[in-house]
């Protein structure tokens, strides 16, 4: 696989793919995406990675009770001007428990804007597990926007569990993330999403999940930072619609003259139904600064650290 | 050696002034441990504060060691020895009690060494390393867990604001071992205290009331006071 230094730079940043401080590609199945082509891709016995006929996109289809495998498909622009729509599909047998990789990067020094919208659709099998880890990243110091839509959209069969960990690093200039979830009977979906803004930046969290199953959870939690004249918006929905419980979490720390909108909501169709929101939207606490001053760091260190963990 | 010469500090309150502080002069040497008390809104915890830079005195000046420190920061005070122990404890979200101690000891120290210190404070170290030090945590715990980043930092001069508040008493035994532990080792110890067993460690007591050095000296000479006054008000 030949890859620019950019191109590796972004698998590092968001495909965990560095070892040793130095690119390298993973073990078990991937499919890895430069500039809208795939230019390697391995399946294994038990994760078959095929191109979809329909669209652009791929059908990732693993077997039943497959254990402790992972699957990276990150994608890469490096290419100024790329706008590209991707539909990748998974099938999760019944009682597999798997990793899976995704995350773009947008490498953008031209003029004009780069643009990956990433269409996710998951069919977890039941008792199946999932961790679907998506990291995003832009960097270059051309004019052309580093533009990055994810939609997620997840189907959880009796028993299955799904933890999203999901994470805009740095350097998107706007982003729209959509997030949809139905979950059957004792499914479980847990949601930790990490944001970034900074600049005149614009990110966009939509999240809405329907628990349909008795006994169904969510935990959806998210942490922002929004620094300079970025703006975000983080808007959930938990809609119970059985005995179930679900939890929606937003705490942002809001920096400079950035804007941040907080948009909770719940719909409990279920006397049953346990529906909490939180959300918190507040500058960096001045103690926690001085406290980390007084051990030595300076008031800069101190901000970074703060951020850091927060975002951890 | 601290000095501390003329020291005020003024608030605004309703379009007036107020000194919480008012013309303080004290010099502190060098391994001495000292403790100043006296009754609530006497100005102790802003004199810490000023110490520490936290607070930035209206008139006076600090020595430390024939250098003018009046204007240092908290970050310039810490790297030249100066630590500080928050009444309130502060908490973190993703910041780990091992991270706390990591940055107290201003380089990446071993999980053993780490744990040294919880112990110092009687946590329980495999229990306590790797949590955050957030609001799941108790007071008390916090509180320790203060105290432990303060022995990480390794000062020159600790500066212990209230640390008996929140602590329970079997907590509190270890305290007064830790203190005594300082006062042996001969550190420069400034402890804000109500409490008479760490009064009686002290060197010196100082008392202050309405912003002022209301009397200082030696425990045995200065204690029968305040303990009279105290038995006056039961």
């Amino acid at each position: 696989m030949n890859l620019t230094e950019e191109e590796k730079q972004i698998f590092c940043e968001v495909a965990d793919t560095k070892k040793d401080g130095v690119f390298e590609i993973p073990e078990g199945a991937y499919n890895f995406r430069v500039n809208g082509k795939a230019v390697s891709r391995n399946s294994t016995d038990n994760i078959n990675i095929k191109t979809k006929k329909s669209n652009s996109g791929l059908e990732i289809y693993v077997k039943e009770n497959t254990k402790n495998e992972q699957v990276h498909i990150p994608v890469a622009i490096s290419t100024t001007g790329i706008k590209e729509t991707v539909y990748n599909d998974f099938y999760i047998g019944e009682n597999a428990e798997i990793t899976i990789i995704a995350g773009c990067g947008i490498y953008n020094c031209g003029p004009t804007d780069s643009v990956h919208d990433g269409i996710h659709r998951f069919f977890v099998g039941k008792n199946a597990k999932i961790t679907y880890i998506e990291k995003h990243y832009g960097f270059g110091q051309g004019r052309g926007g580093k533009i990055l839509n994810p939609t997620t959209e997840l189907h959880l069969d009796k028993g299955s569990e799904a933890e999203l960990i999901m994470e805009q690093i740095k350097g998107v200039d706007s982003t729209i993330r959509k997030t949809t979830a139905t979950l059957e009977k004792n499914a479980k979906l847990i949601v930790k999403e990490r944001l970034m803004t900074h600049g005149r930046q614009t990110a966009e969290s939509i999240y809405c999940v329907e628990l349909n199953g008795e006994d169904s959870t969510t935990t959806i939690a998210s942490r922002s930072v929004a620094q300079d004249l970025s703006k975000q918006t983080f808007r959930s929905k938990i809609i119970g619609n059985n005995k179930c419980r679900g939890h929606s979490e937003c705490d942002a720390i809001i920096m400079d003259e950035a804007k941040v909108s907080a948009i909770p909501s719940l719909d409990a169709n279920c006397v049953d139904a346990e529906l909490i929101h939180e959300a918190a939207i507040g500058k960096i606490a001045g103690e926690q600064i001085i406290k980390l001053m007084t051990l030595g760091l300076t008031r800069q260190e101190a901000e970074s650290r703060v951020i850091n963990g927060f975002l951890r | 050696m601290l000095e501390l010469e003329n020291i005020s500090y003024e608030v605004k309150k309703g379009g007036s002034k107020t000194k919480v502080l008012d013309s303080i002069s004290l010099k502190i040497e060098t391994g001495s441990f000292v403790v100043i008390t006296g009754p609530n809104g006497s100005g102790k915890s802003t004199l810490a504060q000023i110490l520490m830079g936290i607070k930035a005195p209206t008139e006076g000046e600090i020595i430390l060691d024939e250098k003018n420190i009046t204007k240092s920061s908290i970050t310039e005070r810490a790297k030249n020895g100066m630590t500080f122990s928050f009444q309130q404890p502060v908490k973190f979200k993703g910041i780990y009690v091992y991270d706390l101690l990591n940055i107290s000891s201003g380089e990446l120290i071993s999980e053993d060494e780490a744990k040294k210190y919880l112990k110092k404070v009687g946590l329980k170290p495999e229990e306590y390393l790797l949590r955050e030090v957030n609001g799941k945590l108790s007071g008390g715990e916090l509180k320790r867990i203060e105290i432990a980043s303060v022995l990480a930092r390794k000062g020159k001069i600790l500066i212990f604001d209230e640390p008996e508040a929140g602590i329970d008493l079997w907590s509190f035994e270890n305290l007064v071992r830790i203190f005594k532990n300082l006062k042996s080792e001969k550190k420069t110890t400034i402890i804000i205290s109500h409490q008479e067993r760490i009064l009686k460690i002290a060197d010196e007591i100082i008392i202050l009331e309405n912003g002022k050095i209301k009397s200082k000296n030696t425990p045995e000479k200065i204690l029968p006071e305040i303990l009279n006054k105290k038995e006056a008000k039961t």
